[in-house]
């Protein structure tokens, strides 16, 4: 559907567009069976690395356009991830594609049987803006390994992102079966009318049910990636210096503070938190200089939404005086200078919603056991951290806090790892991905039995009798001395 | 069921998961024997509750039922304790020192609603599942079973911890009361229609969800590389077993139609009801080996399947109906039109209708035309036309040359895909349906990657870029100054 605005022609992308969108991919996916083959997956994992080593100077460009975000965080986190991920499909996919023999009992003897691994069909791929390009290439990269079609939505708040992946995908990628549509809640909404075989979205909670509810009219299955607060325990007695330097690089270098599995906030023990927080102190100047609100290897606030939003967090009154280091604002540029928040309430504004941003407070616990009533007093974040030498509250800890993932003694490396599934808990999300984990999230697997002709039991069949019954029972129970005597006794009732 | 109570209850299931009772293999252990006592002590109770609300026969009632409940609690106890160590995962030597694993952890608190045609063992099967990985439970059996619902209400606390499973009674506005509240796991068995709401339902809280569902389960007939005289009474045989044993008809993974060449028809139809005849008798009305359709609604939903008078027109067998006893004959049906209610909606009742096909190749475009059914029954020799239907197709499972049994196979995972579920169950499918799987990372404190952290110069770049590959020769050589940056 196209209407003219003066002199343009403008394109609307609307439910008539969507649901044609959807019928092309079908005859492609389906019909067409192009995404099945083994050489159409390997060619598209080819392509995006080569998508990423030719436009890497662009991809940059665009990720400092909408987030200020740092060479080194845009070439590493993103593209150099994407990389990885495809290294790992096409060294892989072989592997995976191939049937999974499955053991058969008793019960069914004789038979063989195999579980097979085969595409939904066609896959709505929803992201975030805070990673751009990861949090889109990477299910997509999931999506093609399992032999998908697959629609991209980037998100509309990174919108040199958005139309540098329109872009790129046109080029590079089979456009029949791999397809960008950009835009913002109209194109969604549309898109989420159709009927997917498998829906993927990374973003928050309140847009998650949304999606999850759309998918429920067409008994669609969801992977959602959400978010929730990260909390890092900080023990005594540990390499101080060590620990704030992976948080800091987990929180504020990654994205300053806007990534789902930043820590958002620190439970330490009162006689510890002076020592904790001058390190912290001592090590952000290390890495971001004396003028944190102008570094360039912080990320800015990606909108003037955010940045209201993170504003009001200091603002309240419950946390007024908390502020024990940066706190300054730049409203014009976007930008928040790292900031640290001692001994902050539990009911201000900043304990009750996930920060995502560069605001770090710090609770104090008398004894470091009460973090995990304060933890499970919260719904289930994605990332759970804990700094501690400690043995057994390190295995408390991984024994009762749920969350998507746990790291001790480091923060968000969990993410490069891919012989782990990442992904959320509760409210954090369900389902997981990277890796082997991205090709069974996008891949159907069917149980496949093969039986043979002899070996038919009549016991099976009606007319049912006391006799059969005692032989069933004797059969499914395994028990070889039962199914003698059920057969010794013979068919007297 | 008063509202109030099940909101006690589901406190009390809250609070009981937060003590951390439910997590020690113990208490698993504990609640899995339990259950085992429970369905070797009441078996002859459970033959009469399954017999007045179905009329399913004892063996019936064991193979599908008591039986399955006793393999699946069985099987568990044998592989708990494995099933609940961590897996390892191998992490990149870039972390060295580091540790990565995959530990699993109860959901929480979930909900298991049952379906009224298997109302035993759809809803025990799920709860060995949600048991064995540590979760707190609420059962709401189907009120269409309503022996088998009292007795799981009144049976259950007798056995099984009560501070951790718990039994709601209930119709339609117990189930929307239930589907209200936050659960931390769902798992359905039953119709699309529901399906839809029970998954909308959870989608405002974020809760996972399982679910069983059905659709239409073909069976591909090809009797061009079945031929002896042996291997075509198998067939048959399997056939009326898969069709009129389970539950008359009345099972998500019952066959609901055939599909075959045009030249075998005849000869199919008649071997079909040369074992309907030995299977059922001649009047199968008085047969005490085939289930009754479980209520008046049903039987109504059936009889009209056949008002139409072109699909009436096309019965080839059976078609008696009793109105008074709700009961309708095993039946088969050549050629209805493919438009009829019968031929798009899940039939769920004792009517076979049998299409045929020019070349049985076409078996699969033909299924290809529908929703993906749960499972797919080819009976075929022809190993092309195997390879074919498994990779062209796409159900839940497929079954060669036999029906049902894969049921049974707990190193299978059974659901469905599309319209016809999402998730599965079985083995140890079940363990992990309800258990979510923690990855859990591990670091030293030394040694200390300076290149992590900012300020970000080129050296560091180089660094990580390296890393990033796994390009530990190309990492020694920077190090030693012998590399470009």
């Amino acid at each position: 559907m196209a209407t003219t605005i003066g002199e343009k022609k403008v394109t609307v992308f609307g439910e008539e567009e969507a649901k044609q969108l959807v019928n092309e991919l079908r005859v492609v996916a389906y019909d067409s069976g192009r995404t099945r083959s083994y050489s159409w997956r390997v060619t598209q994992l080819k392509n995006i690395v080569r998508m990423c080593d030719d436009s890497e100077k662009e991809v940059v460009e665009a990720l400092y356009k909408d987030l200020a975000k740092p060479e080194l965080e845009g070439t590493l986190y993103e593209l150099g991830m994407i990389k990885n991920a495809c290294k790992v499909a096409l060294k892989e996919l072989k592997n995976w594609i191939r049937p999974e023999k499955a053991k058969t009992s008793l019960t069914t003897f004789p038979s063989s049987a195999e579980i097979v691994s085969e595409p939904f069909g066609i896959v709505l791929i929803i992201s975030a803006w805070n990673y751009p390009f990861l949090l889109s290439i990477d299910p997509v990269i999931g999506a093609i390994a399992a032999g998908n079609a697959v629609v991209l939505k980037p998100s509309e708040l990174a919108p040199a992102s958005s139309s540098l992946l329109a872009k790129l995908f046109a080029q590079y990628l089979d456009t029949s079966a791999i397809k960008v549509v950009e835009g913002a809640v109209p194109e969604t909404s549309a898109l989420l009318e159709q009927k997917w075989d498998k829906i993927m979205y990374t973003g928050n909670g309140r847009v998650g049910r949304i999606v999850m509810a759309a998918a429920a009219k067409h008994l669609t299955p969801v992977i959602m990636e959400l978010g929730g607060k990260c909390p890092a325990v900080v023990d005594s007695d540990i390499n101080l210096q060590v620990a704030m330097r992976r948080l800091i690089a987990g929180k504020w270098g990654c994205n300053n503070g806007q990534a789902c599995i930043s820590p958002d906030y620190i439970l330490t023990t009162k006689d510890y938190a002076p020592k904790l927080v001058d390190a912290l102190k001592t090590e952000l100047e290390r890495f971001y200089g004396k003028n944190q609100l102008e570094s360039k290897d912080l990320s800015r606030i990606v909108n003037s939404n955010h940045f209201a939003r993170l504003s009001k967090l200091l603002d309240d009154e419950k946390v007024s005086g908390k502020i024990v280091y940066g706190g300054e604002k730049d409203e014009e540029k976007l930008r928040i200078a790292p900031t640290i928040l001692l001994d902050v309430p539990r009911d201000s504004l900043i304990m009750s919603e996930e920060i995502f941003g560069p605001l770090l407070p710090i609770l104090m616990l008398n004894n470091i056991d009460e973090s995990f009533d304060v933890i499970n007093s919260g719904t289930k974040p994605l990332a759970a951290y804990i700094f501690t030498n400690n043995k057994k509250l390190k295995e408390k800890f991984v024994m009762s806090v749920s969350a998507g993932g746990i790291v001790v003694n480091d923060t968000t490396i969990h993410l490069a790892v891919h012989t782990v599934p990442f992904g959320g808990v509760g409210e954090s999300g369900m389902g997981s991905y990277h890796g082997k984990f991205s090709f069974d999230a996008f891949s159907h697997k069917k149980a496949v039995l093969y039986r043979s002709f002899i070996g038919d039991a009549a016991l099976r069949y009606p007319p049912y009798t006391g006799f059969k019954l005692r032989m069933m029972k004797a059969l499914m129970g395994g028990s070889f001395l039962a199914i003698l005597r059920a057969l010794f006794r013979g068919s007297k009732p | 069921m008063k509202m109030e109570r099940v909101d006690k209850e589901l406190a009390e299931l809250r609070h009981t998961f937060r003590s951390g009772k439910t997590r020690s293999l113990a208490w698993r252990e504990t609640q899995l024997k339990a259950l085992l006592d429970l369905v070797h002590d009441h078996q002859e109770t459970l033959f009469d509750a399954l017999h007045h609300d179905l009329g399913k026969h004892p063996v019936e009632s064991f193979r599908d039922e008591i039986g399955v409940v006793k393999k699946s609690a069985t099987h568990s106890l044998a592989h708990l304790k494995n099933w609940m160590k961590p897996r390892t995962g191998s992490i990149p030597l870039i972390f060295f020192p580091a540790s990565g694993k995959i530990v699993s952890e109860p959901f929480g608190v979930v909900l298991i609603i049952g379906s009224w045609n298997f109302p035993i063992s759809l809803v025990l099967d799920p709860l060995i599942g949600a048991i064995s990985a540590g979760n707190t439970v609420l059962v709401k059996p189907s009120e269409l079973a309503p022996l088998c619902s009292s007795f799981l209400l009144n049976t259950i606390p007798n056995y099984l911890d009560p501070t951790a499973i718990k039994v709601v009674e209930g119709g339609v506005e117990t189930s929307q009361h239930l589907l209200n509240q936050k659960w931390d796991k769902i798992f359905f068995t039953g119709s699309k229609a529901v399906g839809r709401i029970v998954l909308a339902a959870a989608a405002q809280h974020l809760t996972p969800v399982t679910l069983e569902l059905g659709g239409k389960c073909p069976a591909i007939v090809d009797l061009t590389s079945i031929s002896s005289h042996y291997d075509t009474r198998i067939v048959a045989k399997r056939i009326v077993g898969g069709k009129w044993g389970p539950c008359s008809g009345q099972a998500c993974i019952g066959v609901d139609y055939l599909l075959v060449e045009e030249k075998h028809a005849q000869f199919l139809i008649d071997l079909l009801k040369k074992y309907i005849r030995r299977f059922y008798g001649e009047h199968p009305k008085e047969s005490n080996s085939i289930c009754r359709i479980v209520n008046r609604r049903n039987f109504e939903r059936v009889q009209r399947l056949l008002k139409d008078p072109a699909v009436s027109a096309s019965i080839v067998a059976g078609g008696f109906i009793d109105e008074e006893r709700q009961f309708i004959d095993p039946t088969i049906l050549l050629n209805p039109p493919l438009d009829s209610e019968l031929m798009t909606e899940e039939i769920f009742g004792p009517l076979l209708p049998i299409i045929t096909l020019n070349d049985i190749g076409e078996s699969i475009e033909f299924i290809n035309s529908g929703p993906k059914p749960l499972t797919i029954y080819p009976f075929t020799k022809d190993e092309k036309l195997k390879k074919m239907i498994v990779s062209e197709t796409s159900s839940g499972g497929v079954t060669f040359n036999d029906t049902m049994v894969q049921f049974l196979c707990d190193s299978l995972p059974f659901g469905g895909v599309g319209e016809s579920g999402l998730g599965r169950y079985h083995g140890k499918y079940s363990f992990d349906t309800f258990s979510h799987e923690k990855a859990v990372m591990e670091r030293g404190f030394y040694p200390e990657l300076e290149p992590r952290y900012p300020p970000w110069n080129s050296f560091k770049l180089k660094f990580i870029q390296l890393a990033y590959n796994f390009d530990y020769f190309g990492l020694g050589l920077l190090l030693m100054g012998l590399k470009k940056h």
